[in-house]
């Protein structure tokens, strides 16, 4: 397999884990009005997620790394491109880290409630951004022949954009109810569980015209096939979320999202950003790609360390495995 | 003023602002771990007690280093995008070996010191902290090596049908000579900061609260800051003085305008102090050490030191016309600040450590006065150093290479520059404030009670409380 096509696909498992482990902490956090119910509640919502949000979250900066390594033309369009929406994911997860960090500081009930409102906007506004983002990415964006972005903020903001953003906000929001019933005991799994179907059901409905609309813009036999097969991970997913067989719901939406990633970067392949103007502006896995002693080099980095942090982030969740309650909170 | 300024000035606000929490980070990671590693060897409460004092002053600073930094690496492609285009296949390479080697294990391993109190093993809780430091400190490296290639580029070719550099020797690029000799100056400069913290809140512990039982934990803490700092010091005078030779050597025109040197001298002597002209071509009162600055810059007293305008009119001819200058208060300046503000940090570091000789307590207002500033020290020592290195190479991205001029993206407006330049200082200046209070309200809460820690064998209870829960 050729070089640029290894990296392709690596840049797509790295978005894919990006959206599988910090969607779930998306979910918590904008579900932290919804199943928090008093301040003791709402930290356990957010201990659930405590030690890995990090970790998580470096998938991103990891994603990102890789495509400026990769694929430079692809990283300087779309992050020049994509510069508002970008900005406000910024924003956003800045908010965010630190309220996960800050809000327990203080004892005031009016700075927890601040530092919850950044947890819940800081999550919400992402958690739809990434979707409008890749929705994007896929029909293609006005570039001209030197794959400079011409068009403005409007041009991100059509139809499509805006159900693939409905799609990814569902999509975590229903994720991370089904992780609160996985990490939780008593009252909140009980309704985070209750809560999963009900959000599924609507997100299914969302995920599935997208998918479908998707591939009438573009489309070969793998991605349909990744399609109905996301489709029927996230049914699966919400029927054993009924019946309350939370690891399999668990392991269904997290199946869903990445099969939806998997399908969208089945269909682009083999381009990275395509063009609605020029057909010379199409950004491709290869005209985008570094050269090959670079990606040499990276795959080689690549294959000796992805293992060894797959290996460790995993036996994180393993050391935090068990689910916590209120009685896990401490007094103060 | 057009998109290039804003995004010159945003890439400088953000920088300086992300390294006010970095060397923190670096530092206190490492100084944390060290008094968890005695509390394990010897068993003595008062190690525990400061490991987790200073451990949620450094989480305080640790939330604020993460957010910012992902902020650096979005930036390169928002506002420099061609400049992203042109170094990618050079610059990419570290930022995502960074992510890959230093931050997943800094990240990994935070999250389970922080929330593995009480519940791993104590061997492995103190191997998470180490872990973690070491991933800090990792992380500089990467860094550094991408920032050296922007000063000292190697390791690559420009492609002719291109026009983009291309790497052909990494091992090179990770071998920098700038970045070998940047890593040590700068971890040396972070520790600086960090034990520069541990004296303030410790000396403030000992001289506000007398006869506390914690007295002497803080004794300790505020000896141990002042050895960090002075050892720190000497390292940053050390490796710094082998960088102003290797600047000198790849980059003499940083040296001649972090000097304000016009005309090439030898011997050339160092200005402490210039009044003159704006631009400091024209001295009114000057206070020069002879020979000084040719030994900083050659290691030979006799040594020649080239001036501004030869440079100048060297790099005309080699790269067409142009002003090849930086601006030359800012780099004179920011090179004078750097170095005495760290001075200042090491100075009275010698001070606490002399007022608390054979036992004695200090009592003068005015050291706890100098104790409170003194983190301050370090910290704008590492921003003008910063403002120094990447103003001096001004006006290149890439030295000799790249201008900055054609390095920002083109297809993004001003009004797009000046929202996130706008909105970002906004919400870094309003975080600064909320974080600021907090270290400072948890630095006078002192060391926390140790005495209700759970046995170590009942680390099956399911029903116990978390240990450090968010």
């Amino acid at each position: 397999m050729e070089l640029t096509t290894v990296w392709f696909l690596l840049v797509a498992v790295l978005f894919t884990g990006y959206f599988i482990l910090e969607g779930f902490d998306f979910g918590v956090g904008m579900l932290l009005p919804v199943l928090g119910r008093g301040d003791r509640q709402r930290r356990v919502l957010i201990n659930t997620i405590g030690p890995v949000w990090d970790g998580n979250e470096v998938w991103l900066i990891t994603a990102g790394g890789a495509m400026f390594a990769a694929f430079p033309e692809w990283y300087a369009t779309l992050f020049s491109g994509f510069y508002l929406p970008l900005l406000l994911i910024l924003l956003a997860l800045i908010a965010r880290g630190v309220a996960f960090e800050y809000r327990h500081k203080r004892p005031e009930a009016s700075w927890k409630r601040r530092w919850d409102q950044a947890i819940f906007w800081g999550s919400a506004i992402p958690a739809v951004l990434w979707g409008v983002a890749f929705a994007n990415i896929f029909r293609g964006v006005p570039l001209d022949a030197d794959h400079e972005y011409v068009g403005g903020l409007l041009d991100l903001l059509h139809p499509y954009a805006l159900l693939g953003g409905l799609t990814t906000l569902g999509l975590f929001a229903t994720h991370g109810a089904v992780f609160l019933a996985l990490k939780t005991t008593g009252d909140i799994r009980q309704r985070a569980g209750a809560l999963a179907v009900k959000l599924g059901v609507g997100t299914a409905v969302a995920a599935v015209a997208f998918l479908g609309w998707s591939l009438t813009i573009r489309a070969n036999a793998a991605a349909v096939v990744l399609a109905v097969g996301a489709a029927l991970a996230l049914l699966g997913g919400l029927a054993a979320a009924r019946v309350r067989r939370e690891g399999w719901a668990f392991t269904g939406t997290a199946l869903a999202i990445a099969l939806a990633v998997a399908t969208l970067f089945a269909a682009l392949f083999p381009n990275v950003l395509p063009s609605t103007l020029d057909p010379a502006g199409t950004l491709t896995a290869t005209n985008a790609a570094s050269t090959p002693y670079t990606l040499k080099i990276m795959t080689w980095v690549a294959v000796v360390f992805t293992p060894i942090v797959l290996a460790y982030q995993g036996w994180t969740y393993w050391v935090f495995r068990r689910r916590i309650g209120v009685q896990n909170i401490p007094q103060h | 003023m057009d998109a290039l300024d804003v995004a010159r000035w945003q890439f400088g606000v953000t920088t300086v602002y992300h390294f006010l929490f970095v060397p923190l980070t670096i530092g206190l990671s490492v100084l944390v771990a060290i008094l968890q590693t005695m509390w394990h060897r010897t068993g003595n409460e008062r190690y525990l007690k400061l490991t987790k004092f200073y451990g949620k002053l450094f989480l305080i600073n640790f939330a604020m280093g993460v957010v910012t930094g992902i902020v650096q690496e979005f930036q390169f492609g928002m506002n420099w995008s061609d400049y992203s285009r042109f170094v990618g296949d050079i610059f990419g390479a570290p930022l995502a070996i960074e992510a890959l080697v230093a931050f997943f294990l800094e990240s990994t391993f935070i999250g389970l010191w922080i929330f593995g109190w009480d519940r791993l093993p104590k061997r492995l809780h103190l191997a998470a902290i180490w872990a973690a430091a070491i991933g800090t400190n990792l992380s500089a490296y990467f860094i550094l090596a991408a920032n050296s290639f922007m000063q000292n580029p190697v390791g690559f070719r420009i492609n002719p049908d291109s026009g983009r550099a291309e790497l052909t020797d990494f091992v090179a690029v990770l071998t920098n000579k700038v970045a070998l000799v940047t890593f040590p100056h700068t971890l040396a400069g972070s520790f600086l900061v960090a034990g520069s913290l541990v004296v303030t809140v410790g000396l403030w512990h000992v001289m506000r609260n007398r006869g506390s039982a914690d007295t002497g934990a803080y004794r300790f803490a505020t000896k141990f800051g002042s050895w960090v700092v002075l050892v720190s010091a000497t390292l940053v005078v050390l490796t710094g003085d082998i960088q102003g030779k290797i600047m000198t050597e790849v980059q003499p025109m940083k040296m001649a305008a972090a000097e304000g040197l016009y005309t090439t001298e030898s011997p050339a002597s160092f200005s402490v102090l210039t009044v003159g002209s704006l631009d400091g071509s024209r001295e009114v009162f000057a206070l020069k050490i002879p020979y000084l600055l040719s030994f900083l810059g050659t290691g030979d007293p006799n040594g020649t030191v080239q001036g501004i305008n030869d440079l100048q009119a060297q790099y005309a001819s080699q790269y067409g016309p142009g002003n090849y200058a930086p601006i030359i208060p800012v780099t004179y300046w920011s090179f004078r600040f750097m170095i005495g503000f760290g001075l200042a940090a090491a100075a009275i570091a010698l001070l606490v450590l002399w007022s608390h000789r054979k036992g004695r307590t200090p009592t003068s207002r005015w050291l706890l006065r100098a104790g409170l500033v003194m983190p301050v020290l370090p910290l704008l020592a590492n921003s003008f150093g910063w403002i120094f290195t990447e103003m001096g190479r001004q006006p290149w991205i890439v030295f000799g290479e790249m201008l900055t001029r054609n390095g920002v993206s083109r297809s993004v407006s001003l009004t797009e520059v000046l929202t996130s330049f706008t909105a970002f200082t906004l919400i870094y200046a309003t975080l600064a404030v909320i974080e600021f209070k907090l270290l400072v309200r948890y630095a006078r809460a002192g060391v926390p009670d140790v005495s209700d820690r759970p046995a170590d064998d009942d680390t099956d209870d399911a029903e116990r409380p978390l240990a450090f829960a968010y």
